[in-house]
């Protein structure tokens, strides 16, 4: 590994605190296609990871085998201090509730009116959202991501930007701990990709959490991250803060950061 | 790989993970809790929203088979086993089979195409980290809704169709409501009852099923949604007709019709 920030040094950083999501060794190929080579990762409370990489360098494979949408080849997978490849399925629904995932395309429930995409999480999750009113926990994720007006609309009824704060709210909405971003700027317009990187960082703000971001938004990631890891060739080949990575020499660093700038 | 073996290596793959689908079913489909609200959901929108294109066909059915029938009838002086003969017709085997395959075109078809977008889309994914478990809050409920309505939307279609054959007769021959009515249920006998309404089941299930399973395992972006809706039309509707055919056979030993 070609670490900017040597990760002996890194470790000293975070000595007193243990890592909310430890990844260690992780594989997994499709077929013959080996993605995933031996990643390792460690997510601190309050951290903002960024992960880059190229397309199809397995950036979204890995953020799925965190909450074991995909399973793992080879490796361990902690979340938590729980072992994600070993849970039952119960224990894995109830850690699941701890992990907010905000994917790519927003995946909004196209048959559902936002309200009833927000309760959706709620309804197996009573337990955890104890004595609080179901609708005033829908207003107020909707408040904080500024569309409260939107909670009887459709999701074919709301533009991009809008289906994206949407899904921002759903993921916010039983107070996750962690949450993964896949791509969250994608196929917005800057204006509104700024909206979200400044709704991202709000939530943090509030609600403290500590965020694993995938993103080939320079800008995003810029902004967003105290740390970021190249992913390439399968493994995490370098680590550092975004101004460290972005003045390495390394020949591969180097080469990633003019090839998605000059994009 | 040969083609020809490359081809019967993919049909045994898919014989061999819908079998696994349908286990998976069986598995998840009696296990508490149920996702009653999505069920009756489901329920209605393939029962109710089918009720019209049934009725349609099943009407245009009996008015077609007897107006097409009765002249060889009257040829052979037998004009007056007309409703017996459109009334076990109807009930034994075109009210069920034209009923599955109309079903299968817009039910297996609409099923297909909105789990395969589902798919697409992640919005099964997000279904799953939200700890739901999307296999049984949407396949299961498609399934069962399916299996229980299909039986209902045959009955409908059945009476409709019979409907409508009476009404030919009624211009060309001048037969009274009662008499019509009479004469076709005292042809039909619990042999030919039982039979459709169990092949009934079975037909929904297999729409439900393979419908689910196209939509469920689809890919290849949306190309691979209009994949499975086609998909899932063609294979339902060739199952219907195996189930058919097993139906007829049991039915023959059982029941000797």
């Amino acid at each position: 590994m070609n670490n900017s920030i040597k990760k002996e040094e890194y470790n000293t950083i975070h000595q007193e605190e243990k890592p909310l999501v430890k990844i260690k060794g992780v594989e997994k190929s499709f077929g013959s296609n080996h993605v995933l080579k031996g990643f390792d990762l460690e997510l601190y409370p309050k951290e903002n990871v960024v992960i880059l990489g190229k397309s199809g360098s397995g950036k979204s494979v890995l953020i799925k085998c965190l909450v074991r949408l995909i399973e793992i080849d080879k490796g361990t997978v902690t979340v938590l201090g729980k072992s994600i490849p070993d849970l039952a399925q119960e224990a894995l629904d109830q850690i699941r509730t701890e992990i907010g995932f905000l994917f790519q395309g927003s995946a909004l429930y196209d048959s559902m009116t936002v309200r009833e995409n927000l309760r959706f999480p709620l309804r197996r999750h009573k337990d955890r959202m104890k004595g609080r009113d179901e609708n005033e926990l829908i207003v107020n994720a909707l408040k904080s991501v500024g569309l409260e007006d939107a909670i009887d609309l459709m999701p074919a009824e709301l533009s991009g930007g809008m289906k994206r704060r949407v899904a921002l709210a759903r993921t916010i909405i039983l107070e996750p701990s962690i949450i993964l971003y896949d791509e969250p700027t994608s196929g917005l317009d800057p204006i509104t990709a700024n909206e979200i990187i400044q709704l991202i960082l709000k939530i943090q703000r509030e609600q403290n959490t500590t965020a694993l971001i995938i993103t080939h938004d320079m800008d995003c990631a810029r902004v967003i991250s105290n740390r970021v890891i190249i992913l390439q060739d399968g493994i995490n080949y370098a680590e550092g803060t975004y101004d460290a990575l972005s003045k390495s020499q390394d020949p591969k660093v180097k080469a990633f950061f003019k090839e998605v700038k000059s994009r | 790989m040969h083609p020809i073996s490359k081809n019967i290596v993919n049909f045994l793959d898919t014989v061999g993970s819908l079998s696994f689908f349908v286990g998976r079913f069986f598995k998840e489909g009696f296990k508490f809790p149920f996702e009653m609200k999505e069920l009756i959901r489901q329920c209605y929108l393939i029962g109710y929203n089918s009720l019209l294109l049934v009725m349609t066909t099943g009407f245009i059915m009996g008015l077609v088979l007897t107006i097409q029938v009765r002249p060889t009838m009257i040829e052979f002086g037998a004009v007056s086993y007309m409703p017996a003969m459109i009334g076990i017709s109807v009930i034994r085997e075109i009210g069920p089979v034209v009923t599955a395959l109309i079903c299968a075109g817009k039910i297996g078809s609409g099923i297909g195409a909105e789990l395969g977008s589902m798919k697409v889309t992640e919005q099964i994914d997000a279904m799953e980290v939200s700890g739901t478990n999307p296999f049984k809050f949407l396949v299961v409920t498609r399934v069962w809704a399916t299996t229980l309505m299909l039986p209902l939307l045959v009955f409908v279609a059945d009476a409709v169709g019979l409907f409508g054959s009476f009404l030919v007769e009624h211009v060309k021959g001048d037969v009274s409501f009662t008499l019509y009515f009479n004469e076709v249920f005292d042809s039909l006998v619990y042999g030919d009852l039982i039979p459709a309404t169990i092949k009934s089941f079975f037909f929904g299930f297999a729409i439900g099923i393979v419908g689910c399973y196209k939509g469920y395992n689809s890919g290849k972006g949306t190309a691979g949604v209009g994949l499975a809706a086609n998909s899932a039309v063609v294979i339902a509707s060739l199952l219907l007709f195996v189930i058919d055919f097993l139906a007829v056979l049991m039915a023959d030993i059982f029941f000797e019709i």
